[in-house]
């Protein structure tokens, strides 16, 4: 079977590759691209861990073929900081302690991530229901959704003050 | 968990795409999302040597108000339906039931189209286009032809769509205004398909029941229409005695099987109980509660 040319942005980066059209996102990034944030937790389309944003929207990349995110726009977790400086997201969930073994934090980020862009101001039901395809084995959920109010907040600061 | 290999193709118009439907028959397999079909791939439950990616079809894409219908485009994702003012105003039952399909990941790939021509019992979206009466626009080599999602499903992954069509749309008539309507899903958790689940749509007329539909999911081969128990309320107050009438008609078509989702006896009550909720809620939705 052929293998086909792929070329697509990743964290605002042009990236081209050949790759068997069977690939899944989630390798291209962690195996060939050596982007190791985005997680394998299931496999299965359950956990969230893999979690990406894809052309503005939150998908699982152990259920995306490379091939179809051809021509695309691809951000990861290791797009999130701006340099050195944690993006609120991320200062939130060290802040409120949302992640124990941190398995499921670069998911639970990108999705947030995009959840905030979505609706900067969701309310706690808007924010469980947001991350409901997201497993996290360690928190208990309540710190990660303080972590997002945190991000909140300081996504609120930013704005009033710039 | 990795799929066996195949060639890629992303046909840049719907001819295209029946030519290659056409072209590779039994060895080829339409990509929608790929909610499906990709876990079923990576099972190798499914091998197909080509994978034809309706992604770049834009014409296959978007929600429109035609007068009588809301024809929706087949690769319209969950999360588009979602957020559809046109279809929140005509169908409000769609947004529901779009709400308890998998979790936002996973509804921002599936589609409309992946879901209803899927063929899984599993799948919600089959009883809601039966209860709503919508019809399939499929497109074969011959040209276009539409047939009722009443009727579509024969069995497990088995429906009228034949191996070279592409359902290219779903019509969707409009519900009477003021119609009442819920879908109620029993699920263990985020992500589960339904141990059993009841589309309920209905009208009144002078307090008396006037249309009434009622399909289920997951609790035989494929939806069912429960036409006895939609046409026993037809006519009454939808009185907590017709509604339990209703319940038991539901159940008496009910064939599920013993599996995760719990045994036989307990999937079929629980269709009946889906089925009495539904309805109780779609009778106040009616009233304007
Ligand atoms: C974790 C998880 C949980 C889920 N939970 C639910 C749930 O609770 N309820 C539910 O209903 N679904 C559920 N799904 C399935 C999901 O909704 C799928 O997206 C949907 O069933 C299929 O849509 P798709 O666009 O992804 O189709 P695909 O997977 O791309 O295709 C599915 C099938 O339909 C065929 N097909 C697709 N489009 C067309 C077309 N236009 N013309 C002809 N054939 C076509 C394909 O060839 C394939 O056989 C779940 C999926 C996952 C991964
Ligand atoms: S690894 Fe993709 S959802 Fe679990
Ligand atoms: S922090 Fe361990 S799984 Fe979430």
């Amino acid at each position: 079977m052929a293998k086909t040319d792929i070329k697509l942005t990743i964290n605002g980066e042009e990236v081209e590759a050949t790759v068997e059209p069977r690939m899944l996102l989630i390798y291209l990034l962690r195996e060939h691209l050596g982007l190791t944030g985005a997680h394998i937790g299931c496999e299965t389309s359950h956990c969230g861990a893999c979690t990406v944003d894809l052309d503005g929207k939150s998908v699982k990349s152990c259920t995306v073929f490379a091939v179809q995110a051809s021509g695309g726009e691809v951000m990861t977790v290791e797009g999130l900081a701006n340099g050195a400086e944690l993006h609120p997201l991320q200062a939130g969930f060290a802040e409120e302690h949302g992640l124990q073994c941190g398995f499921c934090t670069p998911g639970m980020l990108m999705r947030t991530y995009r959840l905030l862009e979505d609706n900067p101001n969701p309310s706690e039901d808007e924010i469980r229901v947001g991350i409901s395809g997201n497993i996290c084995r360690c928190t208990g959920y309540q710190n990660i959704v303080k972590a997002v109010r945190h991000a909140m907040r300081e996504l609120g600061h930013k704005e009033a003050t710039e | 968990m990795i799929p066996a290999n195949f060639d890629y193709h992303r046909p840049a118009s719907v001819d295209e795409a029946v030519g290659l439907i056409e072209q590779y028959g039994d060895d080829g397999a339409i990509l929608a999302g790929g909610h499906s079909l990709i876990p079923m791939m990576k099972l190798r439950f499914a091998t197909p040597g080509h994978l034809i990616d309706l992604k770049a079809l834009d014409e296959l894409r978007g929600i429109e108000d035609t007068g009588a219908d809301i024809r929706i485009g087949a690769m319209t994702t969950q999360a588009e339906l979602r957020a559809s003012a046109v279809a929140a105003e005509a169908c409000p039952i769609l947004a529901e039931t779009v709400d308890v399909i998998a979790d936002p990941q996973v509804r921002n790939m599936g589609t409309l189209g992946g879901n209803v021509a899927n063929g899984d019992p599993g799948n919600d979206m089959p009883a809601v286009m039966m209860a709503l009466g919508a019809i399939y626009v499929l497109r074969g080599p011959g040209g276009e032809r539409e047939t009722p999602a009443n009727g579509f499903y024969k069995g497990i992954f088995d429906t009228e769509r034949a191996a070279n069509e592409l359902l290219v749309a779903i019509r969707v008539p409009k519900p009477p205004a003021g119609h009442g309507y819920a879908y109620k899903k029993l699920k263990r958790k985020v992500g589960d398909y339904a141990t059993a689940a009841a589309a309920v749509i209905l009208a009144l007329e002078g307090g008396a029941c006037s249309h009434a539909a009622i399909a289920l999911t997951n609790v035989g081969p494929t939806a069912l229409n429960a036409g006895d128990a939609a046409k026993s309320l037809i006519g009454t107050s939808v009185d907590g005695e017709a509604q339990a009438r209703a319940a038991e008609l539901a159940m008496e078509i009910c064939d599920p099987v013993s599996d995760m989702h719990g045994p036989v006896e307990y999937r079929r009550n629980m269709a009946g109980v889906m089925t009495y909720r539904a309805i109780a809620e779609a009778l106040g939705r009616a009233k304007g509660g």
